[in-house]
């Protein structure tokens, strides 16, 4: 299983990467293994502001359905386009590279003191081990 | 939690495994949209050894079948086999399941032989319930569903690849057909012409100890015609395209047949049997409602639960079943509604969290040729 060491986790298995104030939003690889292929991701909080553990969108897999938290509260500032059914449409991108191409969205943290309380790779590890 | 003899060879393929009905099963292996896919076109085999199987043999076999059961076992030959309803003293269905009337080699003078093949999450309610009735008939009713093993050959290429391991003609086996025969040098395997996929094939019965040498015989004979192992994720896809009831999410204990749209497998005419003064008194009132297939106009999948809603906002029923069709490749689900909402082409909606998702009754199955 794959857990970057430059990522922080949460317990429902969003990871987040900081870059600056800006912050970029997945799903780990063992929740893309778990939830199996995805065929959908619907995110329409682009723009919102979304507290921490608050749902900011759902993702559709053949087998079952499951809501998005946020890592940490921020404004949503970009929905990934290659995820997007009105763009490039490929849900799939999160099970082939759920670090990298399948990222979910962009945020703008409001309070990235919050990024304390996350996981770190080893913690993450422990929890799906 | 119990295995079948193939859950060691299935973990070593890589499959992902979850327990069902207290087995841990494979879910699914290469995915399930590709597993379906090759159902579809080619042929996937299914390791479904979690199912139940009871023999009830004697003089009044066919009798105590007749009361327990709502289809009319006595149109059953030899060789032949059905789907059915167990129902309960209320109408409600206790399990759906096949029945298949066996030759009469083992049998004495006057006996007939029976295999009720029915869902792992209800062997024992099942055996406590004919227990309950066996009393009254001169039978004899063994569980063999520990030392069972069965196997599903589906798709269009399962004649072509099981042909070429078996001594039964596969192109004289009609649908809910069986004969008994070798195949892949194991003797008395049980080859019938079922299934819980809608693309034809068969289902193999035979003993556990077989499990290993007839799995890795037909993945072997079925190499070049693309056969693929196939788990319960797509089993599901699969019959929920084909409009099949899943016992306990489409049909339980509270559901009526006629509801259910179980009516042809349910013989008002056949005489007594547990549970038809009630579902005869439900015909003569009429069903106030009805199990429906319905699409849905979004991207979002409807799942067990959800709430159906009719078009002005009324709450009406429930989601039994619900995914994203591989073939279609648009979300489709059943549920209960109101009789007047079940036409084809009325207007619902779906309640997924905190949104409304467009729906259509349609009607099934799903796949049309």
């Amino acid at each position: 299983m794959n857990t970057p060491e430059n990522l922080k986790y949460t317990k429902e298995h969003e990871w987040i990467r900081v870059e600056g104030n800006t912050a970029y939003v997945g799903i780990t690889d063992f929740a893309q293994g778990e939830l199996g292929e995805l065929v959908y991701v619907e995110v329409e909080t682009v723009g919102e502001t979304v507290e921490q553990d608050e749902v900011f969108g759902t993702v559709e897999a053949v087998k079952t359905t499951s809501d998005l938290f946020m890592p940490v509260s921020g404004k949503i500032v970009a929905f990934n386009p290659a995820l997007d059914e009105n763009e490039g449409d490929n849900p799939g991108l999160i099970n082939e590279d759920p670090y990298g191409e399948g990222w979910v969205i962009q945020i703008e943290m409001t309070d990235s003191s919050q990024l304390e309380s996350l996981l770190d790779a080893a913690a993450y590890q422990e929890l799906i081990a | 939690m119990k295995t079948t003899p193939l859950t060691d060879l299935h973990q070593a393929l890589g499959a992902k495994m979850a327990p069902f009905a207290g087995y841990l099963m494979p879910i699914s292996y290469s995915g399930i949209q590709e597993e379906h896919k090759a159902v579809r076109e080619r042929a996937g085999l299914f390791d479904v050894s979690h199912m139940g199987e009871f023999i009830v043999k004697g003089k009044q076999a066919l009798d105590l079948i007749q009361y327990i059961t709502s289809n009319d076992v006595s149109k059953l030959a030899i060789g032949q086999a059905q789907y059915s309803c167990m129902p309960n003293s209320h109408g409600g269905i206790i399990d759906d399941l096949l029945v298949y009337r066996l030759d009469e080699d083992q049998c004495s003078e006057g006996e007939q032989a029976f295999m009720l093949v029915v869902n792992a999450s209800n062997i024992d309610k099942d055996w406590d319930n004919i227990q309950q009735y066996a009393v009254q008939f001169d039978t004899r009713i063994v569980n063999i569903s520990d030392q069972s093993a069965l196997l599903a050959l589906q798709g269009p290429k399962a004649a072509e690849i099981l042909q070429q391991l078996t001594d039964v003609d596969l192109s004289q086996l009609k649908y809910y057909h069986f004969a008994k025969g070798s195949v892949a040098g194991v003797g008395n395997v049980i080859v019938s012409a079922t299934g819980y996929t809608g693309a034809g094939g068969y289902e193999l019965y035979f003993n556990n100890h077989h499990a290993v040498q007839l799995w890795d015989a037909i993945m072997e004979a079925g190499k070049s015609a693309g056969v693929m192992p196939v788990g319960l994720g797509a089993r599901d896809t699969l019959r929920l395209e084909m409009g099949y009831c899943l016992y306990g999410n489409d049909i339980d204990d509270t559901t009526s047949p006629l509801e259910a749209g179980l009516g042809w497998i349910t013989k008002l005419k056949k005489g007594p049997f547990v549970g038809k003064e009630k579902i005869e008194f439900l015909k003569q009132q009429g069903i106030s409602r009805k199990l429906v297939g319905f699409t849905v106009q979004d991207r979002r999948v409807p799942r067990h639960d959800y709430l159906l809603f009719s078009a002005t906002g009324q709450e009406i029923g429930r989601v039994t079943s619900g995914t994203m069709s591989p073939t279609l490749g648009i979300p489709i689900g059943m549920g209960y509604v109101p009789a007047d909402l079940a036409k084809p082409g009325t207007a619902i909606q779906v309640q997924a969290g905190s949104k409304f998702l467009a729906a259509e009754v349609t009607g099934l199955p799903f796949l049309t040729d």
